[in-house]
């Protein structure tokens, strides 16, 4: 049991949302909720070993020139760390065999599967992708999202839907092929569906489903849960400001959808790490 | 060696960007292919070994998911003719200079100087088309020929084992390119002085010319030159300097000018420079009047203006033109207009951290079908170019896109105008002293951060100083490097923190010239090293180096104590950063190249030397008068027509393109109502997560009652900002505005020979601009002029209406206190603030019917504020359920969109509403008479809410609905409108919605 939660989010080289997801973790009750630019770690004064939530937070990596992340994965994949003849990915490793989390959101859920993260960290090779919209733009808006309760996600647990933003230009989830997607739903992986607003029907077609993600799938988890990576923002979602119809819901809760993740995670660590 | 490598979409994989281009094609050019695939080529010039190559194919290159990869082979399937398209050289390549990152993590070795990836990409074609119609395509939609070139080859040609030979696009230098520099002989005659600027981009008139001729000939310059062993003949550098810094762009040298002004009535007056008679003193004024309360902590003087946003926090706010660029290649215009413009707000104080950006665009119509004249590129090609540009620099840069608009007049196709704005927050204290206050020190580096120097943007400031010609530079077009900027500014924010640097600019205009020369005005000289600036490719000029304005790039003065630590910190966050020289106070402008002198001017000539120009202005009352026409019959049609019209409807397709929520602080977005589709008035967002404090951020401008009169352009342009600000919740006692001009050309000239009335326009709006910012109490921060939007080819010459862009930004105490223009609930009331009179005068009506009109909306300051204070009384007491404000369209166009945003029906009696006189039906829907909202209001409020507004000029007009029917009564007590509000709505979204 974690007496102090830890989290980390890695900023720099691209990512835009560092300061609002350390927030949302503080917002959840994280002890501690640091930013910490890569440099940092490649420079070997800061460890992943030391946290306990890993956050990969949305940005465009290396302006996603290469496609969503993949520049970002190859850094992440082949950096290494002054001062040791390792690499960054080698506490990463480490940091998953230990059990800890890792949420990786809009760029972050791009990178995660860019490496190989997700689904199957053991693996490290990349089955699936998350590709350009089928509308060929990049996109600003809310979407509703069915949770599977059958999921093993720790951090959709005890949810039914989400309603919360979508950001991207590059959110179509693909699947190399029938079988890796049907693992995924066998599984229960996909713990987050684009969906109608009741939450209770997953929407293939836009403009529910924003951007032609195989399955409605908006957010994939490992076989542990603890791995989860996800298009919308939750960190978008913490307040009821940040609704688009608050001044119109006057009877929307204080706090907003998207801290439900977070606070998952950090009792998850609190109770079981 | 070069090698090729191709990626493509598997071939069961949908090309979601080759669909998008085969629409375009269709679209715009009428060619219906089968279809388009793409490849992307990257061509890899390095020492590499062939697994190294093969490990960057398959890794970084590719999505194994999607892609397939090919090394020196083709990947190219069916299609009938292939058009790859890849940059010239030189041109920034942000996916090859990913590339180049990507390959040498992967080696773990650096590339070597001159070795590089470019990339390109193939277009495979499918269907009806030949060569020439390939050429068209390529030309005309898939390449800009200043920036890129290409290839065509017909499947029949095409080498199916080997694809397309390799070619690099490196910048070739020949031996005979050395670096050098040129003595200019100015002892020539006036026609040569004159030849001499023009042929060299100079922008520099007769007197400028022979201002510098006569420096150069004064004996004790001459002296002080040869004692550096410099030649009494300027060098070209020199030249370049001078006239970078006395360009329009930077001198200001029409809002500096004496003016002599006729108002036409008899009157005549002697304006020493419109920016201190108008602008300066506006502000001067307001802050006197304010006294304790004045907000401002540094006008004018900074990249942007600086205002108080609570005791630990201020705010900066700058909005910056990029026109002539985004004329000639849209994209890459937009790209850098944004990226740059956030360097302007980044570097402001001691630097400050990017809060959101606003763009406001002007186009000719998107559906323009007339011929175009030679060079101008079609509207609807450029508002997609200069969509996707401001698309990619601020979602990049991780900005919220917050606040904006377009404007449509057929005149802008001779100039398209390209506001850019963007908004920071910095500390209000930072190591003791005010965090908007910096100084450069004698004995600071010059330290140069962020990009490399290339001939990319030479004599861009020359250039937006004249009219779009035959001639304009392909140099002066640019692509932006958001990443690259990211990286330089997440070190800088360190950087600052731990106190490393004294002194921080933008490299914008002028390039270090302009930054390096601005800054040592602090200590009064300085000693810059060219050689030492870091390039692109080799083969620069010391005055190409000195004047480049290649991007990313902020100059900064480093103590030396500090410049060991400042160095080692940037190379650990990978961002370059290079010691060019120090501050001095020799009072010199003093540039070295491989040890020897190429500038030695007087600080003082060069920043005060220029002679002030001198203009005529003359106005003349236009020769206007009121249209005479019969209100239409269908009313519902006309206002469902008047919803569709460009400057009215949904911008909707736009606004999504840009990210206007992260940083997770937008709480009044875009779009809001009832399914996130209404026109928000304005921005509200919360900068600070422990804190419920806000920023307002909105904007007016309406160039169509210049064609009346532009003192009433200028005042209705500043109430329509501050009553959008104030809809949402703004404070009226909190807020600044800046100014940005954009004129066509006012110097009488054979080329302009109605010069002196389009001073004059430009005069009446600065009397304005004082008149009505003293009036609202509203200071001017900042603000910038572009004077020059004219297209001038051959006969045939179009000008822009002048246009003033008033933006503002002010506090709001509390967001949860913020208010949106969607009717909320059934049995509210609706009110209408504000009378309205017979001012139809360049209404969107007027413009609908073809006619012009003579009544220009006239703005009634003192009862304008009055309403504005008590909105902001009512909006603390949560009074309000919705404001809306009455702008293009009037009341008319303000119930629909109430209505439709808010998904109810309203019961509106038009009888209610309060005129001087007795005005039509139409004239009552349709008027834009300025200062007025649309306020919905719950019943059990009424009676605090009309006692509020006792004495003013309100109307409770009807109530909300619980249907979906807008229901109007005339003056007849018959209904005159009845319209399903989506129906109302689906006129509103259809003109823009596939764009």
């Amino acid at each position: 049991m974690a007496k102090n939660v830890r989290a980390i989010v890695i900023a720099g080289n691209g990512t835009n949302c560092e300061r609002e997801v350390a927030h949302a973790c503080r917002l959840a009750g994280a002890d501690t909720a640091d930013s910490v630019h890569i440099a940092e770690l490649l420079a070997g004064r800061v460890r992943l070993d030391d946290y306990h939530f890993l956050n990969l937070a949305g940005g465009f990596l290396d302006g996603d020139d290469l496609g969503s992340a993949k520049a970002g994965a190859n850094r992440l994949l082949h950096a290494p760390v002054a001062g040791t003849s390792g690499h960054l990915v080698d506490q990463l490793r480490c940091f998953i065999a230990d059990g800890k989390l890792i949420m990786g959101v809009c760029n972050g859920f791009q990178l995660m599967v860019k490496m190989g993260l997700l689904p199957e960290p053991q693996k490290m090779r990349q089955t699936t992708t998350l590709t350009f919209n089928d509308g060929g733009r990049f996109l600003d808006t809310w979407v509703h999202l069915q949770v599977d309760p059958q999921s093993p996600c720790i951090y959709t647990r005890g949810l039914r839907g989400l309603y919360l933003p979508v950001r991207h230009g590059e959110g179509k989830f693909v699947a190399e092929s029938p079988q890796v997607l049907a693992g995924i739903e066998a599984r229960h992986l996909g713990a987050l569906k684009y969906s109608d607003a009741d939450y209770r029907q997953a929407a293939l077609e836009a403009p529910a489903n924003p951007n032609g993600s195989m399955g409605a799938i908006a957010g994939l988890c490992d076989e542990t849960g603890r791995l989860f990576g996800l298009m919308p923002h939750p960190e978008a979602y913490v307040d009821r400001t940040h609704h688009p119809r608050w001044t119109r819901e006057t009877d929307l809760p204080a706090e907003g959808m998207g801290l439900w993740l977070f606070r998952n995670a950090v009792n998850f660590i609190r109770d079981e790490l | 060696m070069a090698w090729r490598i191709e990626v493509g979409l598997k071939p069961e994989i949908r090309d979601a960007r080759g669909e998008r281009v085969r629409r375009e094609i269709r679209e715009h050019l009428g060619i219906d292919l089968t279809s388009v695939r793409t490849i992307d080529v990257f061509t890899v010039d390095a020492n590499l070994s062939q697994e190294e190559v093969a490990a960057a194919a398959n890794g970084p290159f590719c999505d194994p998911v999607i892609q397939e990869v090919a090394i020196d082979r083709p990947l190219a399937g069916q299609f009938d003719i292939l058009i790859e398209v890849g940059f010239r050289p030189g041109v920034t390549d942000n996916a090859g200079r990913t590339a180049r990152e990507a390959i040498q993590y992967l080696s773990g070795r650096p590339f070597a100087p001159g070795e590089g990836v470019y990339t390109s990409v193939q277009y495979l074609l499918s269907g009806p088309v030949d060569a020439q119609g390939a050429e068209r395509i390529a030309a005309d939609l898939l390449a800009n020929a200043l920036i890129q070139r290409w290839t065509i080859v017909p499947a029949g040609r095409f080498d199916r084992k080997q694809g397309l030979p390799v070619s690099v696009p490196r910048v070739e230098v020949g031996a005979q390119q050395a670096a050098s520099v040129q003595e200019i002989d100015l002892n020539i005659s006036d026609q040569e002085l004159l030849r001499l600027s023009k042929d060299g981009m100079l922008a520099l008139n007769l007197e400028e010319m022979r201002t510098i001729q006569a420096y150069a000939a004064d004996p004790a310059v001459q002296a002080a030159r040869r004692a550096v062993g410099l030649d009494q003949q300027l060098t070209d550098a020199e030249l370049e300097a001078l006239a970078q810094t006395w360009s329009e762009h930077c001198k200001h040298k029409i809002f500096a000018a004496r003016i002599d002004y006729d108002d036409g009535a008899g009157g005549r007056q002697s304006i020493d420079s419109l920016f201190k008679s108008f602008i300066v003193r506006a502000t001067r004024d307001v802050r006197a009047a304010k006294g304790e309360d004045d907000i401002c902590l540094s006008v004018f003087k900074d990249n942007a203006g600086v205002i108080r946003f609570n005791h630990e926090w201020s705010l900066a706010f700058k909005v910056e033109t990029h026109n002539s660029p985004s004329a000639l290649d849209p994209y890459g215009g937009a790209l850098t207009g944004i990226v740059g413009v956030n360097r302007d707000a980044f570097g402001t104080g001691m630097g400050a951290r990017l809060l959101f950006n606003t763009d406001v665009f002007c186009f000719a119509s998107p559906f323009y079908s007339k011929p175009l004249p030679p060079r101008l590129l079609h509207p609807r090609r450029i508002f997609e170019g200069v969509v996707e540009g401001v698309e990619h620099g601020g979602n990049k840069s991780g900005i919220p896109t917050v606040n904006g608009s377009i404007v449509f007049d057929d005149r802008f196709a001779g100039k398209p105008l390209v506001y850019c704005g963007t908004g920071s927050i910095l500390p209000a204290t930072l190591h003791g002293r005010p965090g908007h206050e910096k100084q450069a020190n004698v004995g600071d580096r010059i330290v140069m951060v962020g990009g490399r120097i290339g001939k990319d943007g030479i004599h861009g400031a020359t250039f937006s100083s004249e009219e779009l010609h035959e001639g304009s530079p392909v140099t002066a077009v640019q692509i932006g490097d958001p990443i690259t900027q990211k990286r330089m500014f997440d070190f800088l924010l360190v950087a600052r923190d731990r106190a490393l640097y004294s002194s921080i600019t933008d490299n914008g205009a002028g390039g270090l010239s302009s930054s390096v020369g601005e800054m040592a005005q602090d200590t009064g000289g300085f000693l810059l090293h060219l050689d030492r600036a870091p390039l692109k490719y080799p083969g620069l000029h010391p005055w190409e180096i000195l004047i480049s304005e290649a991007q990313e790039r902020m100059t900064l003065a480093v103590p030396p104590a500090k410049i060991d630590d400042f160095l080692a910190l940037a190379r650990e966050m990978d961002v370059e950063a290079t010691d060019l020289g120090e501050f001095t106070d020799s009072g010199y402008f003093h540039c070295l190249y491989g040890g020897r002198t190429v500038t030695y001017l007087t600080m003082e000539f060069l920043h005060e030397g220029g002679p002030q120009l001198r203009l005529p202005a003359r106005w003349q009352q236009p020769d206007l008068r009121e249209p005479d026409f019969q209100q239409p019959l269908d009313m519902e049609a006309t206002l469902r027509h008047l919803l569709a019209r460009l400057n009215i409807c949904s911008k909707e397709s736009v606004v999504r393109r840009y990210d206007h929520e992260v940083q997770a602080g937008t709480v009044v977005k875009p779009l809001t109502g009832v399914v996130n589709d209404g026109p928000a008035d304005a921005a509200v967002m919360r900068p600070l997560f422990d804190s419920y404090e806000g920023v307002v951020v909105a904007h007016g401008l309406c160039p169509r009652f210049s064609d009346l009169d532009t003192y009433h352009m200028t005042a209705n342009a500043i109430d329509e900002a501050l009553r959008n600000y104030v809809a949402v919740g703004g404070n009226i006692e909190h807020v600044a505005g800046l100014d940005n001009f954009c004129w066509c050309d006012p110097v009488e000239s054979d080329k302009t020979p109605d010069g002196a009335y389009k001073a004059a326009q430009l005069v009446r709006s600065n009397q304005a601009l004082y008149d009505y910012c003293v009036a609202f109490g509203v200071p001017l921060i900042s603000g910038k002029d572009s004077m020059k939007n004219d297209y001038m080819v051959g006969d045939t010459k179009i000008s822009i209406p002048p246009t003033l862009l008033f933006s503002v930004m002010g506090r709001i105490e509390d967001v949860r206190q913020a208010v949106t223009m969607d009717a909320k609930r059934p049995g509210d009331l609706v009110y209408l603030l504000g009378n309205t009179r017979d001012e139809l005068g360049g209404s969107e009506y007027y413009a609908m019917q073809g006619v012009l009109g003579k009544h220009v909306p006239q703005v009634d300051a003192g009862a304008a504020l009055a309403r504005y204070r008590t909105v902001n009384r009512a909006q603390a007491q949560g009074l309000l359920a919705s404001c809306h404000d009455l702008s293009d369209g009037g009341l008319g166009v303000a119930l629909a969109e109430t209505a439709f945003a808010g998904g109810f029906g309203l019961r509106i009696d038009l009888r209610q509403v309060r005129t001087d006189a007795p005005l039509r039906e139409d004239h009552l829907l349709y008027s834009e008479s300025a200062s007025r909202l649309l306020v919905t209001v719950r019943p059990s409020h009424r009676e605090p809410f009309e006692a509020l507004f006792a004495g003013q000029e309100i109307a409770l007009l009807g109530t909300v609905a619980a249907d979906r029917e807008l229901r109007i009564t005339g003056v007849d007590g018959e209904i005159l409108i009845r319209a399903d509000i989506d129906d109302l709505k689906a006129a509103w979204q259809s003109p823009l919605k596939e764009l």
